[in-house]
C-alpha cells in the first residue's frame, strides 16, 4: 500500500502587510510520515504550521489537507481543524477548568460525544502521556513538562489524523524537555502523521522520516535525517547545523 | 538584649503600627461617622436658623405603618421596591445590550463594527436627562411606549453602552493563546467565547459590573422627571403634600445610601470568591 498524501502545500505566500514571511512554499506530507522543520528564528517555521490549521491565513498558493483545500469557508476550516491537533509552545491550557475539563471540552463540544465516554477517552490520552493522576487538578497546579503533557493529551481527545507541534519543548526547564519528547516518540510509534517545529536534533534523528529546513520564508532543503545531518547539501543548512549541534 | 539591635527599627514600627491603625476598619468607620456627624450638624444648626420646623416623628409612617390588621408599607417602601425592580429589569437589559455591543465591535463584519462604534459614541456623548426625554417625548408618541417602557430602554441603552466597555476590555483582556487553542481544537467562534473566553474575563468584569449595578440604582433616580413611580418620585410626592423636604429627602437619601452600600459589600464577597482559582 503506498501512503496518501494527506497536507499538500502548493507555491504558499503568506504576507504580513507588506513583509514576505513565506515564498513559495512546496511540500507533501504523507499520512503516516514525520516531518521535523527546523531553521533559524523569524524564518517562518510558525507561520507555515499555522497556515496548516489556518490559524493564520495564507495570501497565495494553495493549502489541502485530508483532501479539504482551505480556504474563506468556515465550514471546511473547522472540519480541517477538527483533524488537525495543534501543541503550543506556551502549552495554552484553559486556566479555569480541570486538566479532565480540559480534555473532554473537546469532544463534548465539537464531536458531541456523551461526557461519560468524552471522559473515559480522557483518562485513556491521560495514561497514554503518562500523568493519569493529575486528572483533577487545574493547569497552574502543574509543572511545565506535566502542562505540555496535558496538552498533547488535550490535542490527542479530539482523535485527530494529523498533529503538529510548533517548538513544544522550547518553554520547558531542560529537566522536562525529555518527559515531553518521550511522549511524542511514543506517539510517533503509533503511526500518527506530524509535522514538527522544534530544534531538538536528538529526537529529529529518532522519528523524523524527512527534515526540511527554513530561512528567511523559504524551505531551503528537504532530506531524509541521515543525509541531512551527514551531507546537507545547501551551505546555509550546513552553518545552521553547526551552530545548533555545538552545544 | 537580643532583640531592638537594629537602629531605627523602633521608629519603623511605630510607623508601621501607625499605618496599620489608619488603614483598620474601625479607623475607617470613626473617621465617617465623624464626617456625617459634621454634616448633620451643619444641616442642623442651619435649619434651625431658618426656623425649620422638623417633624421627624411623621417620617416612619411612610416607610411602615400600622393598619388594623397589622402592617402595611408606606410609600417611601413600595417606592423603593420600585425603584429595585426598575433597576434590575433595566439593568438586565443593560447586560444584554452590553454583551451585543461588545460582541459586534470585536466581530469581523464591517457593518456590525460601524453600528456597534455610532451607537457607543452617540449614547455616550449624550446627558441622561436628554436621553430620557428622547425615550419619552420622542420615543413615546412614534412607538406607543409608556413612560415605563421608555424609563427602562432609557436605562438600558444609557447603561448598555457603559457596559460594553467594560465586556469588551475584559474579552480583550484573555490572551490570543486562549483563542488560538480553542479554535485548533475546531470550536466556532461563539463556542470559543461561551466555554473559553468569558468564563476567564468574568474575574476580570465582575467588579466593574457591580459598580454599574450600583450606577443604576442612582441614575434610576431620573425617571422621577417623567413621574414614574419609584423611591424618588415617592419623595417628591411626599413632600408637595407635606412640604417636609428635610426630612425626607434625608431619608430618600439614607434609604439609596443603605441599599448601594450593600450591594457593594455583597459584590467583594462574590470577587473573593472568584479570586481563588485562576
Ligand atoms: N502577526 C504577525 N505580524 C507581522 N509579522 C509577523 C507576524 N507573525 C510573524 N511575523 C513575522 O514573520 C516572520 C516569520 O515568523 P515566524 O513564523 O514566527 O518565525 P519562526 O517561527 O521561524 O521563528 C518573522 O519575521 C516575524 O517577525
Ligand atoms: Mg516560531
Amino acid at each position: 500500500m503506498t501512503a496518501r498524501p494527506i497536507i499538500e502545500i502548493r507555491n504558499l505566500g503568506k504576507f504580513y502587510d507588506g513583509f514576505e514571511a513565506l515564498k513559495d512554499i512546496n511540500l507533501t506530507v504523507l499520512s503516516g510520515e514525520k516531518v521535523v522543520v527546523c531553521g533559524p528564528s523569524g524564518s517562518g517555521k510558525s507561520t507555515l504550521i499555522r497556515c496548516i490549521n489556518r490559524l493564520e491565513e495564507h495570501s497565495s498558493g494553495r493549502m489541502i489537507v485530508d483532501g479539504i483545500e482551505l480556504t474563506e469557508e468556515t465550514k471546511d476550516i473547522r472540519a480541517v481543524r477538527r483533524e488537525v491537533g495543534m501543541v503550543f509552545q506556551q502549552f495554552n491550557l484553559f486556566p479555569h477548568m480541570t486538566v479532565l475539563e480540559n480534555l473532554t471540552i473537546g469532544p463534548m463540544r465539537v464531536r458531541k460525544i456523551p461526557k461519560a465516554e468524552a471522559e473515559a477517552r480522557a483518562r485513556k490520552y491521560l495514561a497514554r502521556v503518562h500523568i493519569p493522576e493529575q486528572a483533577d487538578k487545574y493547569p497552574a497546579q502543574l509543572s511545565g513538562g506535566q502542562q505540555q503533557r496535558v496538552a498533547i493529551a488535550r490535542s490527542l481527545c479530539m482523535e485527530p489524523r494529523i498533529m503538529l507541534f510548533d517548538e513544544p519543548t522550547s518553554a520547558l526547564d531542560p529537566e522536562m524537555i525529555n518527559e515531553v519528547l518521550d511522549v511524542m516518540v511514543e506517539l510517533a510509534g503509533t503511526g500518527m502523521t506530524m509535522v514538527v517545529v522544534t530544534h531538538e536534533m536528538g529526537f529529529a534523528r529518532k522519528v523524523a522520516d524527512r527534515m526540511v529546513f527554513m530561512e528567511r520564508g523559504e524551505i531551503v532543503e528537504v532530506a531524509p535525517p541521515d543525509v541531512f545531518f551527514t551531507a546537507p547539501k545547501s551551505e546555509r543548512c550546513r552553518a545552521f547545523l553547526d551552530q545548533i549541534l555545538e552545544h | 538584649m537580643a532583640e531592638a539591635s537594629i537602629p531605627g527599627s523602633d521608629a519603623r514600627s511605630r510607623r508601621l503600627t501607625l499605618r496599620r491603625m489608619f488603614a483598620s476598619r474601625i479607623f475607617s468607620v470613626a473617621l465617617y461617622a465623624v464626617v456625617i456627624w459634621l454634616i448633620v450638624r451643619t444641616a442642623w444648626t442651619g435649619a434651625e436658623a431658618m426656623g425649620y420646623n422638623w417633624q421627624w416623628y411623621r417620617v416612619p409612617q411612610y416607610l411602615l405603618r400600622r393598619t388594623d390588621d397589622g402592617f402595611a408599607l408606606g410609600e417611601l417602601a413600595t417606592g423603593l421596591g420600585a425603584s429595585l425592580l426598575l433597576s434590575a429589569v433595566a439593568f438586565t437589559l443593560a447586560l444584554i445590550i452590553g454583551l451585543v455591543v461588545a460582541l459586534l465591535r470585536l466581530s469581523n463584519l464591517v457593518v456590525g463594527k460601524a453600528v456597534a462604534r455610532a451607537f457607543l459614541e452617540i449614547v455616550r456623548n449624550m446627558p441622561l436627562l436628554v436621553l430620557l426625554y428622547l425615550f419619552y417625548y420622542v420615543g413615546g408618541p412614534i412607538f406607543g411606549l409608556d413612560r415605563y417602557v421608555a424609563s427602562v430602554l432609557c436605562l438600558g441603552v444609557f447603561h448598555g453602552a457603559i457596559l460594553s466597555e467594560v465586556f469588551r476590555a475584559g474579552i480583550n483582556s484573555v490572551g490570543r493563546g486562549q483563542w488560538e487553542a480553542a479554535m485548533s481544537i475546531g470550536m466556532t467562534r461563539m463556542q470559543s467565547y461561551r466555554y473559553i473566553i468569558l468564563p476567564q474575563s468574568v474575574r476580570f468584569m465582575l467588579p466593574p459590573i457591580t459598580g454599574e449595578a450600583v450606577n443604576m440604582i442612582k441614575s434610576s433616580a431620573i425617571v422621577s422627571v417623567i413621574a414614574v413611580a419609584e423611591l424618588t418620585t415617592a419623595g417628591r410626592n411626599i413632600i408637595s403634600d407635606t412640604y417636609m423636604s428635610f426630612e425626607i429627602w434625608f431619608t430618600v437619601a439614607v434609604i439609596y445610601l443603605a441599599v448601594t452600600l450593600c450591594l457593594s459589600v455583597f459584590v467583594s464577597h462574590l470577587e473573593r470568591r472568584f479570586a481563588v482559582e485562576i
